[in-house]
Formats: C-alpha cells, sequence, structure tokens
C-alpha cells in the first residue's frame, strides 16, 4: 500500500467517530433538547453538591469595599417579576409582616421596627449578576440567623425558603449559605430604607450568592425538609448559585 | 515514503485526550459565547474597562452559541467543564509519568534552536536544524497550548466563585478582569486550532493519520 501523505477512507471514518459526538451537540438544537437538557440540569446538583461541600466556606467574608466604590445607583440595576409584566414595582401589602416559621420550635411574625431592633449587619460588597456584571451598593439588615435563633428550627429542617408578593418570586436556600455571616434580611440600601425598586420592605441580600438568589419583596422564611428550587431555578438556572 | 517502517507516534491516551479535548473545548467555547451574551462588555456596571474588545454590545450569531438561552448555555458550560478539566489532568499525569513531556516542553535550552527552526523557514537557513520528536518551534507552540488551557481553567474558576476563591480572582485582576483573560483565551485557542489544522493538512497529512491511529508513516519521522 502507498501512503502519499493523504488520509484514507478509513481514516475519514475514524475521523467521523470523532466528530459524530459534536454534530449530535449541534444537532440536539439549542439546550441540548429533550435527552440532554434534562441530563445537564441533574449534573447541576453535583456541582451545587461541589459548590456546598467543598468551595463554600462558613466564615470567609465576601470582600467590604469603601463607600466611594459604590455604583451611582441610577447605573445599578433592578428587576422584578412585577416589573416585567407590568412596569410596576410590587407595593407592599399595609399590614405587611415577615412570617418565620416551617419546621421551626417557635415560628413568629416580625414587624419591620422588630427587625429593626435586632443586631444589624452593614456591608458595602460587590453585587454579582448571573448576566455577568457587578456593581457595589451598602447593605444593612439582620442576619439570617439572628433570626434563626429566635424560632429554633428543628433538627430535622435541611433548607430554607423565602418567598415574596413579587408575581410568586421566591427562592430556595442551603443552610450553610443561609446561616453565613453576612446572609441578611435587608431593609436599607446606601444609608436609606429600601425603595421599591430595591425590593422594599425587605429583601435577602448576601455577596456570597449570584443576585437572582436574593429575594425581594419577602414575606416569609421557612424551613424545610425538602428542596425547593425558586422561580428562575424551576426554569433551569444553577440552584446554588454561590459565588 | 512508503518504503519507511510506520513509527509508533502516540500514545493512546494522548490520541484519546487530544480528541476529547477538541470536542470538549468546541462546546465550552461555543457555550461560552452563549453566556458572553448576556451581558456583552468588560468592567463593572456603568463602567465599561476600555479594553479591546470588537464583540462590546453583540451576541455572537447562532451557530456559534451552545444553549439557546443564559441558563442552557451555563448548564453546558458546567456540564463539560468537568470532563474539560479531568481530560486535561489525565494529559498532564500522562506527560508526567511517561517522560514525554522531555520531547514536548519547551525548556530555556530550547531557545537556540527555536532561532535555528525560524532562519530555516525563513530561507535564511539551508539545512533542517536537528530535532527530536517535534523541532523547537513546535514544542514552544505545544507548551503554550497547555499554558493557555490551565490559563482559561484557573481564569473560569476565578469567575466562577469570586469570593470562595477571592485569592485567585485577585491573581487575575479582580473579577472584571479575569471575565476579559477567560474570553481573550477563546481567541487565542481559536487562532492556534485554525493554524494548527491549516499546517497538519498543508504541510503534514500523515500526523493526522497518527493522531487517529498511533502510527506515523510520513515524511518527519521522530529522530527520538
Amino acid at each position: 500500500m502507498t501512503d502519499r501523505g493523504g488520509v484514507s477512507r478509513r481514516d475519514f471514518l475514524r475521523l467521523g467517530l470523532a466528530a459524530g459526538p459534536a454534530s449530535l451537540v449541534a444537532a440536539c438544537g439549542w439546550d441540548g433538547g429533550p435527552v440532554l437538557e434534562p441530563g445537564l440540569r441533574a449534573f447541576g446538583r453535583v456541582n451545587d453538591w461541589v459548590g456546598e461541600k467543598i468551595f463554600l466556606s462558613k466564615t470567609r467574608l465576601a470582600p467590604a469595599y469603601p463607600v466611594s466604590a459604590r455604583t451611582p445607583e441610577r447605573l445599578f440595576p433592578a428587576y422584578s417579576i412585577t416589573w416585567n409584566r407590568k412596569r410596576v414595582y410590587p407595593e407592599a401589602p399595609p399590614d405587611w409582616t415577615l412570617e418565620v416559621g416551617g419546621l421551626v420550635r417557635s415560628p413568629t411574625q416580625l414587624t419591620l421596627e422588630m427587625l429593626g431592633g435586632l443586631p444589624r449587619v452593614s456591608y458595602t460588597v460587590k453585587h454579582h449578576c448571573v448576566e455577568g456584571w457587578t456593581a457595589i451598593g451598602t447593605w444593612t439588615g439582620v442576619p439570617v440567623s439572628v433570626v434563626a435563633e429566635l424560632v429554633r428550627p428543628l433538627p430535622e429542617a435541611r433548607y430554607l425558603r423565602f418567598d415574596s408578593f413579587d408575581g410568586g418570586y421566591s427562592n430556595g436556600w442551603d443552610l450553610a449559605s443561609a446561616m453565613h455571616p453576612q446572609t441578611i434580611l435587608a431593609y436599607a440600601f446606601n444609608d436609606r430604607p429600601l425603595t421599591r425598586q430595591r425590593g422594599a420592605p425587605l429583601r435577602l441580600y448576601s455577596p456570597i450568592k449570584l443576585g437572582y438568589k436574593l429575594t425581594k419583596y419577602v414575606t416569609s422564611m421557612s424551613f424545610t425538609r425538602e428542596r425547593h428550587g425558586g422561580y428562575w431555578e424551576d426554569q433551569g438556572y444553577p440552584w446554588l448559585a454561590g459565588v | 515514503m512508503s518504503d519507511r517502517p510506520p513509527v509508533k507516534r502516540h500514545h493512546g491516551i494522548v490520541r484519546l485526550t487530544h480528541w476529547l479535548t477538541a470536542i470538549l473545548l468546541a462546546g465550552m467555547i461555543a457555550s461560552g459565547l452563549q453566556i458572553y451574551g448576556a451581558f456583552p462588555h468588560f468592567g463593572p456596571r456603568g463602567a465599561p474597562y476600555p479594553v479591546p474588545n470588537p464583540w462590546a454590545g453583540d451576541a455572537f450569531p447562532e451557530w456559534a452559541r451552545l444553549g439557546g438561552w443564559l441558563a442552557g448555555g451555563l448548564n453546558w458550560h458546567f456540564g463539560l467543564a468537568w470532563p474539560f478539566v479531568i481530560t486535561g489532568l489525565v494529559y498532564f499525569v500522562f506527560l508526567a509519568l511517561s517522560g514525554e513531556w522531555r520531547s514536548l516542553l519547551f525548556r530555556p535550552r530550547d531557545v537556540r534552536p527555536a532561532i535555528d527552526m525560524q532562519l530555516y523557514y525563513l530561507r535564511l537557513r539551508r539545512e533542517h536544524p536537528p530535532q527530536g520528536k517535534h523541532n523547537a518551534l513546535q514544542k514552544a507552540a505545544y507548551t503554550g497550548i497547555l499554558v493557555l488551557g490551565t490559563v482559561s481553567v484557573l481564569s473560569g474558576f476565578a469567575i466562577y466563585k469570586p469570593v470562595q476563591l477571592s485569592w485567585l480572582t485577585a491573581a487575575f485582576g479582580g473579577y472584571e478582569l479575569a471575565r476579559y483573560w477567560h474570553f481573550v483565551t477563546v481567541w487565542i485557542f481559536v487562532g492556534f486550532t485554525l493554524l494548527h489544522v491549516a499546517l497538519v493538512l498543508l504541510v503534514d497529512r500523515a500526523s493526522l493519520r497518527a493522531m487517529i491511529t498511533g502510527w506515523y508513516r510520513g515524511r518527519f519521522p521522530s529522530h527520538d
């Protein structure tokens, strides 16, 4: 057999075997199709586990920035489901309280005044959006861990779930991230009470999660046995979203 | 040529990791371009950095993207990332344990032969400089692509966990620049691949066959 440095038919066959999976990916279309897409999502659970058990430190704090580093407020994006649908930000009911319950010994309801009387944390940190942008702002509120101490979760509580009055928006959280010292129920942004566009009267905030995990317009916080997904998480976004 | 006996050129692990990397890298790049479109700028909100980016503000054409929307792109990217990293590690371990690194990695002693090789290509030198399995310029290219692969993975982790791995993110100049360097590695990968494929097809087609079967029977036998 002569070989003139070319590629034989058999070699093309072998190359085709290698290229097969690549063309399959292309043919499966945009998100992996009905077979691969659920598989990719399921693999996301592995990344959630790695993110929580290997990367997440319970004590490491996100870097703090000077107040002078704040992003101008008009350039700090805000969104809500209600805004996307109706071009208005949701308005809190007049009798708003935060309901804290689920798998706890002493469920309770907290008013904004009561929350203001609890130990407060304030920090100027970088906000990471899943889209890839960042912005810096100052957030003030009560650590979620302080509220958890008030209601005394039962041992079988493994997750937290935050609900809102914003068109069904909600988020499920792992306890380790929720009990992080920088995870707070925030009532102030850049030294002033939250405005409606920022999630008034109360929103979840934490510099160790992507923005879509930070429930705005919070109405309840409940400890659960089952892992709750969330508004974007149920549509396919990564669940842990720790940064 | 046909009278030369075929020589064993590439170990099965090298061939497997080479082709796996080619497929996984294509998927990583396509899903990465999908993710890029969600915020096609570099730098913080409202104050993008003046870094060179011909694609500022643009989404990439659909044929170049994988995932369909941001979440789909992310799931592809994070699904392929571990196989990509593991494939790379398997190759690195093979290089180290087999001793193959000696014929592949560019070292200080290769500087002079690299200059000679360049002079030969520029026709300023008559005879082909002596070489081992790869010539000194090939060593530089292959070493460079290993460094590039490492940088692409590290900058990826820097933007995946900018708080938990803040030291790594800081090493890239912060989150916004880490994201930029991650993007830059894409274009070096693309440039390398185009040149690599062009050289294989134009200069040494037998090397394509060698990367598939392991056996080389072309014009440039190993001098090892």
